[in-house]
């Protein structure tokens, strides 16, 4: 098998190589056809090895690749960690990658539109946006399919890297370049406590090795370090919560969630790829991978779900006031992530990565019909703007509902299972901040349904609000678009409840994920658990069904039955405050740019002005410069050139030489 | 199959004399050929020195393809050469930056080209000379020689402050020099041997070590250039020409760091080990500080001058972290110290090739542009866009980006200097988010965004000449991210052998 592994990522890596490299040789379509052709190979492959994992029930695969290189006997490797949770997501992320590749045939075909005429980036920006989503997935694999924190960290940076190439990738669009370096920057803080998380994990496990560490956190659960003076802290919180602080930046949860909304200024197929169902959850499945780690150490799960619960609640609410069809999507993303989140704080990493694969159809879906939509609305993405579409657009309107219904957790749906999972799992939780936890996760389960189908009816129903001549064009998109809309509405509605018995309460995972047994919620929740259908019954009787009809229900009344009476409702309640708070997002990009971004521009300037202009360089070295010229200047004087001046001084040193030696 | 040929004395005196005699050659008018002639001197050179690889014994630490003879026996000074695994990586670094600066030259020089080519010839040599001498003097002698070239580089074909910047990098090194020419005439006073390695195993004093220690810190920070003894750097890479920019921070700043591993640790541990602080503060002074200086700059060649201290940092913390590393009782296993010099020597010879191929695309820019100034670029992505695919890459790579060289020495130090402290690495890493933050902000500003006026738009993509040049370095960046077991493997020995030395106190 080692060769197929092996083959996985390659063959992503080949197809971005030789449309980067070549693309003005082989042209658009010999482009899109090696790219897909290398990831429609890598998901067989993927799928071979779900097989040989899942149905045949092979062991774990760990091997190394080779050695890239040995230092103080610390060995750094490139290597493949193969079980039942990496072949979910190498299918999980090449399906999805398959899906987006096909789709951006469609989505791209005009881009050319997008660029000035002048520009030569343009040229042949349609091969470079599918050698960039090649090399994404190949970075991707690379970093699921590791066995080690170096090649993880590799993969974590490589797929930030793309993620910066793709978000401005209409590089001549201001907002698309501040929004990549604003996404890279971001991440870059995440990596920052990553990468001393990796460093605590040499320093007291002694290797990067996976299953090395892991059998090394035992011990490391009864040492403390000091961080400050005379505090000591436990080993395994800390390496847990840096390796979080990393996770916070790529699964983009408060306060490091500040630049995924604004990556919507990339490519909309890229949204639907990176940031919406893999890139994103890349901290979800790290978590999951460390949870041998992560069960030793409550006071990291409690940090995670409080993290996990704020960005599920308060994201969410965001949502609710956005107008721009991808940002509201982006915004239920955000809270999505958070959900994944409290299920890892909850120690029930099987849900979080449950929902991770059940998202990662629905959201895919979503983003991808929303830029269906916005193709047909000649690239508007305002939905004030929209109305009415679903006349005119029937498949993206059917598949749209599958997406939204998924999202929203209506019985039955792929969504209901893993979001209905997390809710029981939390519940049954008892960790500090469970609580808060449980209830966070309730409340968004109401905004979730309120801003899905406030987005679904002013889009699809309702007055048609855009001009005439958007209208006169309106139609469905070509096949290339709507195909992916329906391959990914099956899995959105099926795989839940398919693989709910295994995934969740079987021992699919079985030693990829360790829980400990006083943490073991979902085999609380699994008790009572006999199969999908009994699930979606054991649902009715929970508050979450009913939340969600709720928020429908007045989704329907404010949008569909009185639209306006959200501005009036505002109005009677005086939440204008509530409104501007949200539309403000909390005011974290007013704050950051603020603080770190003009005061770290501020700092630097003053450091440089004051510290290397003025004090080293204006005091010292041209300091001591102006010290000689002055003393020589001084100096000169004496150098009168006049022979009696030197005479007089002659006369007057030999008369004091003879004082002193006279006196003396 | 250059096993028995004196190879570090032709390294050395190969481009000197070709350097003399493109000199000589000058003067017939004939610039191409006289381009070709130092491009086949510099490329003989480098084929040379690989010699040294290939023949390179890595289970050892001994000095390799030693040659030595009497120069002054009064004083038993002696032309003695050889190198071990931490000169021998330098010297093929040099040898081969040299073939990129000559070929960067091709079109921009075109005033008294043979003086120019000629002065980068015989500043190879001066500067493998430096890496190769075992005989204290003998090196003393290369250690000033190569300052002249670089000072009539920077004086004659430099810009507008050119004058005050040259005499600025002459005094500031120079005043360092002296003082390490003191503490070396005080040892051989005291041990009557100017061998490098005879210096190893002098005894001294304590006290006597804390002035020698000092006196090398004079001469070594302000080539590396270390806080507070930067500032002549930045002056110096504004006025300097291209070539004189790729060698003053591709191979000059790595002097700094080599004289740290050859003099300071060996001959004065104790020194070392009792003022390793002030290095480690030092260090990250340039990293956290001069992070936040390069963020504030306007030039481009100033932000990558501020970003070569920052990097140098690494270089420094890597070197004296070491004895915190032994000492630290958490650190139940001891280990890391050799993971701290071989990330130092490793972020040395990544950023010979990093900061060469900014300062060649900045030189790329300039050619076209005649202005270094971010301000007057934006969107040179729509006219250069093999050159913006180059300029991402490279800048990636100075952020520190895995798969790049610029990651692997970054990542061994910072995770070395966690077992010695935590704040160390804190306080380190702190460059993957400045880092990224200079360097991408001006990739920003110059190459993203829509034209900005009529000169980007008049832009001409980089020639076949330039593409070669940027290729050869974004492999040498790739090759060492991807695969550094080659390169250090060549270091273990000697690194394994310092380390065993500088534990050993001398008191």
């Amino acid at each position: 098998m080692h060769s197929l592994y092996l083959a996985i990522p390659l063959v992503a890596l080949f197809g971005a190589v030789i449309a980067g490299l070549f693309g003005a040789v082989i042209g658009r379509r010999g482009a899109h056809s090696v790219t897909i052709l290398g990831v429609a190979t890598a998901f067989i492959l993927s799928l071979i090895a779900l097989k040989h994992h899942v149905f045949d029930g092979a062991a774990a695969y760990n091997a190394t690749v080779y050695t890239w290189m040995v230092a103080d006997g610390l060995r750094f490797e490139i290597g493949f960690l193969i079980d039942n949770l990496t072949v979910m997501m190498m299918s999980v992320v090449t399906g999805v990658s398959l899906m987006v590749h096909i789709y951006t045939i469609g989505y791209m075909a005009d881009d050319l539109h997008n660029w000035p005429k002048e520009s030569l980036a343009g040229t042949n920006a349609y091969q470079r946006f599918f050698s960039y989503i090649s090399l994404f997935t190949f970075s991707m694999l690379m970093l699921v399919m590791s066995n080690n924190f170096m090649q993880l960290f590799f993969g974590w940076e490589a797929v930030g890297l793309v993620s910066y190439l793709l978000i401005g990738f209409w590089s001549v669009r201001p907002t698309a370049v501040y929004a990549n370096l604003k996404a890279f920057l971001v991440n870059r803080v995440g990596d920052f406590g990553f990468i001393l998380g990796i460093a605590a994990v040499v320093m007291y496990a002694g290797s990067l090795d996976y299953y090395e560490v892991f059998a090394k956190a035992e011990d490391m659960s009864g040492l403390t370090m000091s961080i400050f003076n005379g505090t000591e802290w436990s080993v395994i919180t800390v390496i847990c919560i840096l390796l979080f602080v990393g996770a916070m930046g790529k699964s983009a949860q408060m306060p490091l969630h500040v630049w995924l909304p604004d990556s919507m200024e990339g490519p909309t197929p890229i949204s639907a790829l990176i940031h919406a169902a893999t890139m994103v959850t890349a901290g979800i499945f790290m978590v999951t991978r460390m949870s041998p780690l992560y069960e030793f150490s409550e006071t990291a799960l409690s940090f995670v779900m409080i993290i996990g619960a704020l960005t599920a609640f308060l994201m969410g609410l965001i949502g609710i006031v956005q107008n721009d069809i991808k940002r509201v999507v982006a915004y239920s993303t955000l809270s999505q992530l958070g959900y994944m989140t409290v299920a890892l704080g909850a120690s029930a990493y099987s849900a979080a990565v449950f929902h991770l694969m059940t998202h990662a159809f629905f959201k895919a879906l979503l983003f991808l019909a929303a830029g269906s939509v916005i193709i047909a609305m000649h690239h508007e993405q305002d939905m004030r703007k929209m109305g009415g579409l679903k006349k005119y657009m029937p498949i993206t309107y059917w598949t749209s509902l599958v997406g939204s219904l998924a999202l929203i957790g209506f019985p039955g749906f792929s969504g209901f299972f893993s979001k209905d999972a997390i809710i029981e799992a939390v519940h049954h939780s008892d960790i500090a901040g469970s609580g808060i936890a449980y209830a966070s996760v309730l409340g968004g389960v109401f905004i979730t349904a309120f801003y899905s189908f406030r987005m679904f009816f002013m889009v699809f129903h309702g007055k048609e609000r855009m001009d005439e001549h958007t209208r006169e064009h309106l139609h469905e998109t070509p096949w290339v678009v709507t195909l992916p809309l329906i391959l990914l509405a099956i899995p959105s509605v099926l795989i839940g409840g398919f693989t709910i018995g295994t995934m969740l309460f079987g021992d699919y995972f079985g030693s990829a994920v360790y829980v400990a047994s006083a943490h073991d919620v979902l085999a609380e929740v699994g008790h009572s658990f006999t199969s999908a259908i009994a699930f979606v019954q054991h649902g009715f009787a929970g508050p979450a069904v009913y939340l969600a009809a709720a928020g429908v229900g007045v989704a329907y009344y404010m949008y569909m039955l009185k639209p306006g009476s959200a501005d009036a409702f505002i109005k009677t309640f005086r939440l204008q405050w509530l409104h501007t708070l949200l539309d403000k997002k909390y005011y974290f990009d007013e704050f950051n740019s603020f603080v770190f971004g003009a005061g770290s521009r501020g700092l630097g300037n003053k450091l440089w002005q004051h510290g290397d202009v003025t004090f080293i360089d204006g005091l010292f070295v041209n300091g001591s410069a102006k010290l000689v010229g002055w003393f020589s200047g001084v100096a000169r004087l004496v150098q009168t050139g006049l022979l009696y001046h030197y005479a007089f001084a002659m006369i007057i040193g030999v008369l004091g030489l003879l004082t002193v030696f006279v006196i003396f | 199959m250059f096993a028995d040929w004196p190879l570090l004395s032709l390294t050395v005196w190969l481009p000197i004399l070709g350097g003399i005699a493109v000199l000589l050659s000058g003067d017939k008018g004939d610039a191409s050929g006289v381009r070709r002639l130092a491009l086949i001197i510099s490329i003989a050179t480098f084929v040379l020195s690989l010699g040294l690889y290939t023949g390179f014994d890595i289970t050892t630490s001994d000095m390799q393809f030693v040659e030595k003879a009497t120069w002054i026996s009064s004083f038993n000074i002696n032309y003695h050469f050889g190198v071990d695994g931490l000169s021998m990586p330098l010297i093929i670094l040099t040898t081969f930056t040299t073939i990129l600066v000559i070929l960067a030259a091709w079109e921009s020089i075109q005033k008294n080209v043979a003086q120019y080519l000629a002065a980068f010839l015989i500043m190879e040599g001066l500067m493998v000379g430096v890496f190769a001498a075992l005989d204290a003097i003998f090196f003393y002698v290369f250690w000033e020689g190569m300052l002249v070239p670089m000072f009539i580089l920077i004086g004659v074909w430099g810009g507008e402050r050119r004058v005050y910047a040259t005499i600025k990098f002459f005094i500031y090194t120079f005043i360092g020099s002296v003082f390490m020419l003191v503490a070396l005439i005080y040892m051989y006073m005291k041990g009557g041997s100017f061998a490098i390695l005879d210096l190893h195993v002098l005894k001294l004093g304590l006290d006597e070590q804390l002035l020698i220690f000092f006196a090398f810190l004079m001469a070594f920070a302000v080539k590396v250039p270390m806080w507070p003894v930067h500032t002549w750097l930045p002056d110096a890479h504004v006025e300097a020409p291209t070539g004189g920019s790729v060698i003053l921070a591709a191979i000059m700043l790595k002097i700094g760091g080599y004289g740290f591993l050859r003099f300071t640790l060996p001959i004065t541990p104790d020194a070392s080990s009792t003022l390793d602080w002030l290095i480690i503060l030092m260090s990250l002074v340039a990293v956290v500080y001069i992070g936040f200086v390069a963020l504030a700059q306007k030039d481009m060649k100033k932000l990558v001058a501020y970003s070569s201290i920052a990097h140098m940092g690494f270089v420094t913390l890597g070197m004296f972290v070491v004895f915190q590393i032994w000492d630290n009782p958490a650190n139940t296993d001891h280990s890391g110290a050799a993971l701290a010099v071989e990330g130092a020597m490793i972020q040395m010879i990544s950023h010979g090739f990093i900061s060469g191929a900014m300062f060649l695309m900045i030189g790329v820019l300039y050619d076209r542009m005649h202005t270094r100034e971010i301000g007057a670029y934006g969107g040179v992505v729509h006219t250069m866009p093999v050159f913006a695919a180059f300029a991402v890459f490279f800048a990636m790579s100075n952020a520190g980006l895995p798969g790049t060289s610029g990651f692997v020495g970054e990542f061994m130090v910072i995770i070395a200097s966690f077992k010695a402290n935590f704040w160390y690495a804190f306080l380190g890493a702190t460059t993957l988010i400045l880092g990224a933050a200079y360097t991408l902000w001006m990739v920003k500003r110059v190459f993203y965004g829509e034209i900005a006026n009529d000169n980007v738009r008049q832009l001409k993509d980089i020639n076949a000449r330039e593409f070669a040049i940027m290729s050869i370095l974004a492999i040498a960046v790739l090759a060492l991210g991807l695969w550094p077991a080659p390169v250090i493997d060549v270091l273990h020995a000697s690194v394994e052998n310092l380390l065993l030395h500088i534990s050993v106190s001398k008191l």
